[in-house]
C-alpha cells in the first residue's frame, strides 16, 4: 500500500467496502411477478446497487445492499418484499 | 418515468457503492442523483461532514469525478479558488464546479465564505444537503433545525420543548444576493431534482439548490420510510419546493395537503410534542409555519370553480 | 537586471508578478495590505494575467488559493498577524494536502492589546504547521526569497508550502535599492509549475481524503522527512540563484564575523543590520563577536547550525516572539539541537522588540553583557523601567 502525497486517492476504492455485511434484519426480495421496468427501485437506492434491464429483471447486489427497504417501499407494483436476513434464500 | 431502455445510465454510478452512509440515508441518495444529472465534467468541492466521511476515506473513495475536501467552513472559498483556476486557464466552459455541503456548513460555520462566493459571482453550483442538524457529530442543532426538533443540544425537558427557533430561511438569504438561480428540491421528487440540477448547470454564475434529505438516525425514522418523510415534508408545506430565477419565484404545487401532525407524529425528534392527551399546542404553531409557506409560495392548486 | 529605488511592498509585488501566479487572493491587513494593493494594480493594468480575488477574510484567502493550487495553478497570497492566525486552520490544511502555496507574511504582533507594529509572534505561532519559513533581512532578500520559494515549494521532492516572512513596516514600507531581475531571467530560473496531482475530470482523483489511525501518522512522518530533506534543497536553490543572478541570496543562514567568535548573536529578519553594526563596534574594541542570521527557520537546519555555533562559548538569541509561559521559540530550538552533543555553547535567550518596540545597539549590548555574565533562559530586553505594572510592582 502506498501513502500518496496529501492522501490523494484514486476513484472507486469504496467498492472494497462490502456494506452488505451491515444487514442484520431484513433484505429485499425481488419477486419478478408484476415488475413494469419503471426503474424506481434502481433510482431510489441510496447504495446505487440495484440493476435490471427490462421487466422482472431487477436485482440488488447483496455485496452492497444495506437492507434499508426503500426499494420495497417505493415499488409501485409491490413487486419487492423485505424478507428476514438469513431467511429462505440463504 | 421512461423505461430503462430509453434512460441513459452512463452517469448513474458516478457516486459508487461501498460508501459508508447509514442505511436509508437521504443524503447519499441525493448525491448520486445530483451527479447523475451533472455528468462527468465536474469538479466537486465538499465541506467536512457526513458526506465527506462516508465517501472520502483514503483509498476508499466513492467519487468517480474529481473531488476535493478541505475543511468545514471554507467550502465557498475553496470552490471559488477552483473556479478561479479554471477561469484563468480557460476551462470554465467545459468543467462545472459543484460545491456540496450540509446544512450546518451552509447555514452556520461556512456562511461567510458562501456569502462571499455568491456575492463575487463565481460560476459555481452550490448544493446544500439539508437534513436539519449536525448529523456527523451526533445530531446537534444547526441554524436549519426546524421548530421544536429534538437534537442533542436542544433536548426537550421539563423546561424546554426542544429547538425553540424557526428554521433559517437559507434559500431566501441566498436569493437576496441577487444570484441567477435558487431552488429547493427533495429526494422524494427525483425528476424535479434532476431537472433543477440540469437547469442550474446551464446557467452561468452562482446557483444554489437546497435538497431536503431525511436522516433516519437523526430524525428517528425507519430507513425504509426516507422517501415517505421527504414527501410529507413537501406536502405539508414545511419544505416547499420552488425555484427563484432572476428574482421570479415559481413553486411546485401540492397535490394533496398533508396535516403537519402526520409528518411530525412518527419522527422521534418530534415525539415530545405528542402527549397522552394528544398533540401539544406547539403542533398547531408548526402547522402555522406550514400554512404560511403555502400562502407565501402559493403551494395549493386553485380549486375549480 | 535593473537596480531601482523602490518601496518594499512594490518590490515584493513586482517579484510576485514576475513569478506569474495565476490566482491571487488576499484580505486587507496592515502592514501587508500595501503588497496586494500593488499586485491588484498590476493585474488591473494587465501586466499580470491572473485572477485577483477579493475575499471576505483571511481564512477564505488561504482557502481560495488552496482550491486554486489543487486545480493545478500557481498561486500567491499575503497576510499578517491576526490574518495569519485566522488562516491557521487552513495553513495546516495546505501543508497536509501537500500544495505548493507561496505566501508572504508581513510580520506583526498579535492582539490583545491591538498593536499593528512589528514582531514575529504571528509566524512563530504556525511554525509547526508543515510550511517552510524563510525570514528576510531586507527588501532585496525578500524578493529573492520569494522567487526561490516557488522553486522550493514546487520541487517534486518537496511539494510543501513556503512562507516568506518580512518584518512588517520595516521592510514593506521602506524604500531601498532593489536589484530586480527581468522576466526572461525569472522564467529561466522558475519553470512553469507542473503539479503531481490536480483536480481534472480527465483524470478524476479524490483530494483531501481522511486517514484513520492506521495511516495518519505516516502522513505526518512524510512531511517531517520531507522538511528535513528540504534543507539541502534550500541550499541547492540558493546556489543556483547565485549562478543565475551573480549574487548570493537565501540559503539556510548568513554568518557575519562568526569564524573565530566566542560570542555569537542569533537573530531572524531585519534586526540583523543593527546587530552587525554593534558587532563591528565591539570587534573594534577587541571582542570576538559575530552574528548568525537564520533565514530558514523551518525546516530548522540543526546540523549546520551546530557546526556553525559549536565553537562559540556564548550564543545570544534575540527573539521578537515568545512561547508565553516557556521561553523563546528559536532559543528552545537551538538548545534542543545542541542537546546531547559533546560540546555546547551556553545558549541565552532574550525577548526583544515586541509590538514594534525599538531595538537599539545598547539593547543588544545589554543582552550580550548579561549572557556573558551568566546563562539566561529567557529575559526581556528594552522593558521600560518608568512604568508601574499592575499585579507586579503596583
Amino acid at each position: 500500500m502506498k501513502i500518496t502525497l496529501g492522501t490523494v486517492t484514486e476513484p472507486g476504492g469504496s467498492l472494497v467496502n462490502k456494506t452488505g455485511s451491515w444487514r442484520t434484519a431484513k433484505k429485499p426480495r425481488f419477486l419478478h411477478q408484476s415488475c413494469t421496468d419503471c426503474g424506481m427501485c434502481d433510482l431510489h437506492c441510496p447504495e446505487g446497487c440495484i440493476s435490471g434491464d427490462g421487466e422482472n429483471t431487477y436485482v440488488n447486489d447483496e455485496d452492497y445492499c444495506k437492507g434499508c427497504g426503500i426499494c420495497a417501499w417505493i415499488c409501485p407494483a409491490k413487486d419487492i418484499e423485505m424478507i428476514p436476513e438469513g431467511g429462505e434464500d440463504d | 418515468m421512461p423505461s430503462t431502455k430509453e434512460r441513459d445510465r452512463s452517469c448513474d454510478h458516478l457516486f459508487t457503492s461501498g460508501h459508508t452512509a447509514c442505511p436509508g440515508c437521504g443524503q447519499s441518495l441525493a448525491v448520486r442523483l445530483v451527479l447523475r444529472a451533472a455528468g462527468r465534467n465536474v469538479i466537486v468541492v465538499n465541506s467536512t461532514g457526513c458526506l465527506e466521511i462516508f465517501s472520502s476515506k483514503f483509498l476508499e473513495s466513492s467519487w468517480e469525478v474529481p473531488y476535493i475536501h478541505s475543511l468545514f467552513e471554507n467550502i465557498g472559498a475553496v470552490a471559488s479558488g477552483v473556479e478561479a483556476a479554471l477561469r484563468i486557464t480557460e476551462q470554465l466552459d467545459d468543467i462545472r464546479v459543484i460545491a456540496m455541503a450540509g446544512d450546518g456548513a451552509t447555514a452556520d460555520i461556512g456562511f461567510g465564505a458562501i456569502s462571499g462566493m455568491l456575492e463575487r459571482g463565481h460560476d459555481i453550483l452550490y448544493v446544500c444537503y439539508d437534513n436539519e442538524a449536525y448529523m456527523n457529530t451526533g445530531i446537534q442543532r444547526s441554524g436549519a433545525t426546524p421548530n421544536y426538533a429534538r437534537t442533542t443540544t436542544t433536548p426537550p425537558g421539563r423546561a424546554s420543548l426542544g429547538n425553540t427557533r424557526p428554521k433559517k430561511d437559507l434559500p431566501q438569504i441566498v436569493a437576496a444576493h441577487g444570484v441567477p438561480y435558487v431552488a429547493t428540491a427533495s429526494v422524494a421528487y427525483i425528476p424535479d431534482l434532476d431537472k433543477k440540477v440540469k437547469k442550474a448547470l446551464s446557467i452561468r454564475g452562482p446557483k444554489y439548490i437546497q435538497v431536503h434529505v431525511p436522516c433516519p438516525l437523526g430524525w428517528g425514522t425507519e430507513p425504509a420510510r426516507t422517501i415517505e418523510f421527504a414527501r410529507m415534508a413537501v406536502n405539508c408545506g414545511l419544505f416547499p419546493l420552488f425555484e427563484i430565477e432572476e428574482g421570479k419565484t415559481t413553486a411546485r404545487k401540492i397535490a394533496r395537503k398533508v396535516p403537519v401532525e402526520d409528518y411530525l407524529r412518527e419522527q422521534v425528534r418530534f415525539r415530545h410534542l405528542f402527549g397522552k392527551d394528544g398533540p401539544l399546542p406547539e403542533v398547531e404553531e408548526v402547522q402555522g409555519v406550514a400554512d404560511s409557506n403555502i400562502e407565501r409560495y402559493g403551494l395549493m392548486a386553485k380549486q375549480a370553480g | 537586471m535593473t537596480k531601482k529605488m523602490m518601496q518594499g511592498c512594490r518590490a515584493i509585488a513586482e517579484m510576485a508578478t514576475l513569478c506569474r501566479p495565476q490566482v491571487v487572493s488576499a484580505y486587507p491587513i496592515t502592514p501587508q495590505t500595501v503588497i496586494v494593493e500593488e499586485l491588484a494594480q498590476i493585474v488591473a493594468d494587465g501586466r499580470l494575467k491572473a485572477e485577483f480575488v477579493n475575499v471576505e477574510g483571511e481564512h477564505s484567502a488561504a482557502s481560495l488559493v488552496l482550491g486554486a493550487s489543487a486545480t493545478g495553478v500557481r498561486v500567491f497570497t499575503a497576510t499578517s498577524s491576526q490574518g495569519l492566525l485566522l488562516m491557521a486552520e487552513v495553513v495546516f490544511n495546505i501543508a497536509g494536502m501537500r500544495l505548493p502555496v507561496v505566501m508572504v507574511n508581513a510580520n506583526r504582533s498579535v492582539s490583545a492589546p491591538l498593536n499593528i507594529w512589528n514582531d514575529q509572534q504571528d509566524s512563530m505561532t504556525v511554525r509547526d504547521s508543515g510550511w517552510l519559513q524563510l525570514y528576510a533581512e531586507n527588501n532585496q532578500e525578500a524578493t529573492d526569497l520569494l522567487l526561490q520559494a516557488y522553486r522550493i515549494a514546487e520541487d517534486h521532492r518537496v511539494m510543501l508550502p513556503v512562507m516568506v516572512c518580512v518584518d512588517g513596516f520595516i521592510l514593506p514600507h521602506a524604500y531601498e535599492v532593489v536589484d530586480m531581475p527581468s522576466q526572461e531571467e525569472v522564467d529561466a530560473f522558475l519553470p512553469p509549475h507542473k503539479p503531481i496531482y490536480k483536480l481534472d475530470p480527465g483524470k478524476p482523483l479524490t483530494m483531501g481524503a481522511y486517514a484513520e489511525p492506521d495511516k495518519y501518522m505516516e502522513t505526518r512522518y512524510m512531511i517531517q522527512h520531507t522538511l528535513e530533506a528540504a534543507i539541502p534543497i534550500i541550499e541547492e536553490v540558493a546556489q543556483e540563484f547565485k549562478r543565475s543572478f551573480g549574487r548570493s541570496s537565501g540559503g539556510l543562514f548568513e554568518e557575519y564575523r562568526v569564524d573565530d567568535a566566542s560570542t555569537v548573536v542569533v537573530v531572524l529578519g531585519s534586526v540583523a543590520g543593527t546587530v552587525k553594526d554593534l558587532v563591528d563596534e565591539l570587534r573594534d574594541q577587541g571582542q570576538k563577536i559575530g552574528v548568525l542570521r537564520l533565514i530558514a527557520y523551518r525546516p530548522f537546519p540543526k546540523e549546520a547550525l551546530c557546526r556553525a555555533l559549536g565553537k562559540a562559548e556564548d550564543v545570544v538569541v534575540l527573539e521578537k516572539a515568545l512561547c508565553l509561559g516557556s521561553s523563546g521559540p528559536l532559543a528552545l530550538d537551538l538548545r534542543s539541537a545542541f542537546h546531547g552533543r559533546p560540546a555546547s555553547p551556553k545558549i541565552s535567550g532574550f525577548t526583544i522588540g515586541l509590538g514594534g518596540r525599538d531595538i537599539t545597539g545598547d539593547d543588544i549590548k545589554s543582552a550580550v553583557d548579561r549572557a556573558q555574565l551568566r546563562l539566561t533562559d529567557i529575559d526581556f530586553v528594552g522593558l521600560r523601567e518608568d512604568l508601574e505594572l499592575e499585579g507586579i510592582n503596583a
